[in-house]
């Protein structure tokens, strides 16, 4: 996709409300999505997957479906033509399964036919002979009972990250102690997992998808197709959503196999049904919380233990322990600390990233300890809060310290005192709980109203070399002046196209003749150098960074130019000289590890915060809640482009919601149960209450702008502002998320508190 | 042979009958403005209009539209490109984010509006429940609609 916007540098430039350039195809049905690919000759993908969670595979006979009319190919792992394992951080999981299967799901053969339906026929035709076996299931079991079978390479634990501060004293004034579980949530983009490859003439291959992060496809993709990677080019089709789940592999290197092997295109589209056992998901967490405080609710220690369940394979697990460790007492001045994060492999559906990975799970947790503490202590939920927060110059449970601004304190006063929304006593049915579907005339609703806050690392952390790269080229076409942007960063939604261009128009508009021309965002793709995830709410600043450095190196040459020939505007230079080209890649701030032993480290490069207050409606009778508003601050340092930023929180909260209320894949046994959005609930339109914002532009130094990430925060702390929105309404405790109808309207008599 | 309009051109298929209106409009028309989120009329990615009244694409079955009228987001804007005033409302408002609920979106929310369903903008709500968005551009939604509808009811 190519974006071309025009219009003047100040009303297009960084901070103002430019719509997005892709706009225009979404709204016409024109914008190619990977799976909207299509080539005349090409051949359709298929994926055969392990019914089982855990198996031994004693034969495959793919006799049977080569015979099909119509197939060209079926490949298993002995086709890989290279290396047969590939991973994010480490390589353990197959391209196909060898020999045994770790989890449900885990794709054992692949099929090229002439059309989908042939494809999967095919591949159903496939005769897999499984020896089940026992299915780790259990993370606490897989992590601590030494006879438990072996799932991972060397034994089920992914990372054991302790944080150690101070001495936890054996008691305080005050003490609260609670266990708290996170179900596994689906990113549930809504466009499935799909991409088209190509053959090459030279032997290589072309590959358009859906991804977050091409070159790091690239880096994974080309070792087991035994190719250079030069022979392995990547372009980004129209992404349908990302929250994470495209960030690992998933019909890449099997599209690229079967293209290689029949000499065809082959698309791969993913079912809604596949796209569950196709993706990674949030890690379902247990957490053992114990915090100590004063009578006046100044908090002494915090004990946790948080234990992630990885599933099958390592995918982005290290990096989650870690948030959950670092982040796991959360934006709150505590001297003694003693956490014991750990990931755990199992026989459960392979778990990765989702937008807040690690920070969630925790925030849920510790915002849940908070509300207890500030009930054992009499105090207010923001009062409680208030006093333990952090701010600029607080020291991180790592003993990092927070170096620009983190107002926490303010931010809490201000969210408190926005007005309340007016109580529902209106006869209309669809103000209660459940809406039309309701039964009765609201007799058991219930108001409540509940805080939350969340603080999130921004970019890569823990020494990772985080990087973007852009190539800005000015240059005359028709005879007027025009910019390209180029780089290889994955627009997922987030607006980050719209941002580049701002950021363009901004930095060259200086130059009279360029304020007003025309700004082009490239297709991206791995023809330039990579431009890291579209993940860790990170484009802004380190995309953003790159495409500033750019912009500055290409003004500069081009004022070396004008000093050469005084008299000559832009335009003109460019007319006598030719086009001035720039490539930069931009770094933030080394980070640095965290002690294995302490957790101590300055791990992270930036850090930001968001608040939430949730009112709800709840019958406690039927176990049905209603949100009845959302409110947040949140400290975004620079507003690049308002309408996109809002779009990020209202998004960020509404995935907060789902995970409070609705979403849950249940898997028992290692096996799915709802892979479907009849049974996988995410918040429709009216589940998603309106919202009431307070941006906050405290700049932070080190970064382009002062901007802060943006698109996770809000994922942090609207969870546990809803929980316990329906705590306080219910009087239950609600140790769990997703909280279900039964969690209310069945639970014990006598309330927990 | 299956004969029906799509945005006013005639089409004369060949249809399988297990075949959905969806997969004819995107593997056999070319026609992938309309798009596929579930399959399974959950999500209501797939919404066109069949003689003018929303439906899944994904439910309909391909025979059962003979004769009939199909519009798709293909045919909303104007022969010359201009965008029906609800695609550049979806826009003024930034309803959308990833945009793969879009097209469904606007057909739906076309029929909303011509439904009357527009009252106030819980009326909005209730009547697009039908049509998820992941990115959660809900509040851009009802209020590219309402932009279009004209203001809230007293
Ligand atoms: S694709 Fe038809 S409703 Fe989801
Ligand atoms: S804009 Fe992404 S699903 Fe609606």
């Amino acid at each position: 996709m190519t974006q071309t916007a025009r219009g003047t540098g100040s009303d297009l430039g960084v901070g103002a409300g430019v719509p997005r350039p892709d706009g225009l195809l979404k709204v016409t049905g024109e914008f190619a999505y990977s799976s909207d690919l299509y080539l005349a000759d090409m051949l359709w993908g298929a994926t055969l997957r392990s019914p089982h969670p855990s198996a031994w595979i004693r034969a495959v006979d793919v006799g049977p479906a080569l015979a099909m009319p119509g197939v060209h190919a079926v490949l298993t792992h002995e086709d890989v033509p290279g290396e047969r394992f590939y991973g994010l951080e480490h390589k353990d999981q197959p391209v196909l399964a060898i020999d045994q299967v770790r989890y449900q799901g885990e794709p054992v053969a692949i099929v090229a036919a002439d059309h989908p339906e042939t494809a999967r026929r095919a591949a159903d035709a496939i005769v897999v002979t499984y020896e089940p076996r026992e299915a780790v299931t259990d993370p606490r079991r897989a992590l601590f009972d030494p006879g438990c079978p072996k799932v991972g390479p060397e034994g089920n634990l992914v990372r054991h990250q302790p944080v150690r501060v101070g001495t936890v004293p054996p008691t305080a004034e005050v003490v609260v102690t609670g266990e708290y579980e996170v179900g596994m949530q689906d990113q549930a983009f809504l466009g499935p997992e799909s991409g088209l490859a190509v053959p090459a003439e030279d032997g290589g291959v072309e590959l358009f998808v859906a991804t977050q992060w091409l070159h790091v496809d690239q880096d994974q993709i080309a070792p087991c197709l035994g190719l250079p990677k030069d022979k392995v080019r990547l372009a980004l089709a129209g992404v349908g959503g990302a929250f994470g789940a495209r960030e690992d592999l998933s019909m890449q290197v099997h599209a690229c196999m079967l293209a290689l092997r029949t000499g065809r295109p082959v698309k791969f589209v993913y079912g809604r049904e596949e796209s569950f056992f196709g993706h990674v998901h949030r890690h379902p967490a247990r957490m053992r919380y114990e915090h100590g405080a004063t009578r006046e609710g100044r908090l002494v220690y915090v004990k946790a233990e948080i234990v992630l369940d990885g599933g099958a394979y390592r995918s982005s697990s290290p990096a989650v322990v870690g948030n959950a460790a670092s982040l796991g007492v959360g934006p709150y001045e505590v001297d003694n600390i003693h956490i014991d994060a750990y990931g755990a492999y199992t026989n459960n559906p392979p778990c990765g990233a989702m937008r807040g990975f690690g920070a969630v799970q925790a925030c849920y947790a510790y915002e849940s300890q908070m509300d207890r503490l500030a009930e054992a202590c009499g105090l207010d939920p923001v009062e409680i809060r208030v006093r333990n927060a952090v701010s600029q110059g607080s020291r991180m449970a790592t003993g990092q310290v927070i170096d620009s601004p983190a107002p926490l304190a303010g931010m809490l006063r201000e969210l408190a005192a926005m007005p309340l929304p007016g109580s529902s006593c209106s006869p209309d049915l669809r103000a209660l709980p459940g809406g039309v579907a309701q039964t009765t005339h609201g007799e058991g609703v219930r108001r409540g109203v509940g805080y939350g806050v969340g603080i999130k690392n921004i970019c890569f952390s823990e020494g990772f070399d985080d990087y973007s790269t852009a190539r800005v080229r000015v240059e005359l076409l028709g005879d007027e002046p025009h910019i390209l942007v180029h780089t290889a960063a994955a627009e997922v939604g987030q607006g980050l196209v719209t941002v580049q261009a701002q950021i363009a128009r901004t930095e060259l508009a200086e130059l009279a003749d360029l304020g007003a021309a025309r700004v082009t965002v490239a297709p991206a793709d791995t023809s330039v150098g990579s431009a890291g995830s579209s993940s860790a709410s990170r484009q802004s600043y380190v995309t953003g960074g790159a495409v500033r450095a750019a912009c500055v190196a290409v003004r500069e040459r081009l004022a070396a130019l004008r000093a050469e020939h005084p008299g000559l505007g832009p335009a003109e230079l460019l007319r006598a000289h030719g086009p001035v080209e720039e490539t930069r890649e931009y770094r933030h701030r080394p980070t640095h590890p965290m002690d294995p032993l302490t957790g101590q480290g300055d791990s992270h490069v930036q850090l930001a915060l968001c608040v939430h207050r949730a009112v709800v409606d709840v019958d406690v009778d039927l176990g049905l809640v209603k949100v009845v508003e959302l409110a947040a601050v949140q400290d975004v340092g620079k507003i690049l482009n308002p309408p996109a930023l809002e779009g990020q929180i209202h998004g960020g909260s509404a995935q907060g919601l789902g995970l409070a209320l609705m979403e849950e894949i249940q898997v028992r046994d290692g096996r799915v149960l709802n892979p479907s959005f009849t049974d996988y609930l995410i918040p429709t339109i009216l589940d998603m209450p309106p919202m009431r914002l307070s941006i906050l532009e405290n700049p932070d130094p080190a970064a382009p702008y002062g901007l802060r990430g943006a698109g996770e925060p809000p994922t942090l702390s609207s969870t546990p502002a809803i929980a316990a929105a329906v705590r306080a309404a219910s009087g239950l405790a609600l140790p769990r998320v997703p909280i279900r109808p039964q969690d209310i309207a069945l639970a014990p008599a006598a309330p927990a508190r | 042979m299956t004969a029906f309009e799509v945005n006013g051109r005639k089409v004369d298929l060949e249809v399988d009958p297990r075949e959905s209106l969806l997969a004819v409009l995107q593997d056999r028309l070319h026609l992938y403005g309309t798009k596929k989120g579930c399959d399974h009329g959950q999500c209501g990615a797939c919404t066109v209009h069949l003689d003018g009244r929303r439906v899944v694409s994904c439910l309909t079955l391909a025979s059962q539209v003979e004769g009939r009228e199909v519009r798709t987001i293909e045919g909303v804007a104007g022969e010359d490109g201009t965008l029906h005033p609800l695609q550049r409302a979806f826009i003024d408002n930034d309803a959308m984010q990833c945009g793969y609920c879009t097209p469904g979106q606007i057909m739906s929310g076309l029929a909303c509006i011509a439904e009357g369903h527009t009252g106030d903008d819980d009326e909005i709500r209730e009547y697009m429940s039908g049509n998820l968005c992941r990115c959660g551009a809900y509040v851009g939604i009802v209020a590219a609609i309402r932009q279009v509808a004209g203001p809230a009811e007293a």
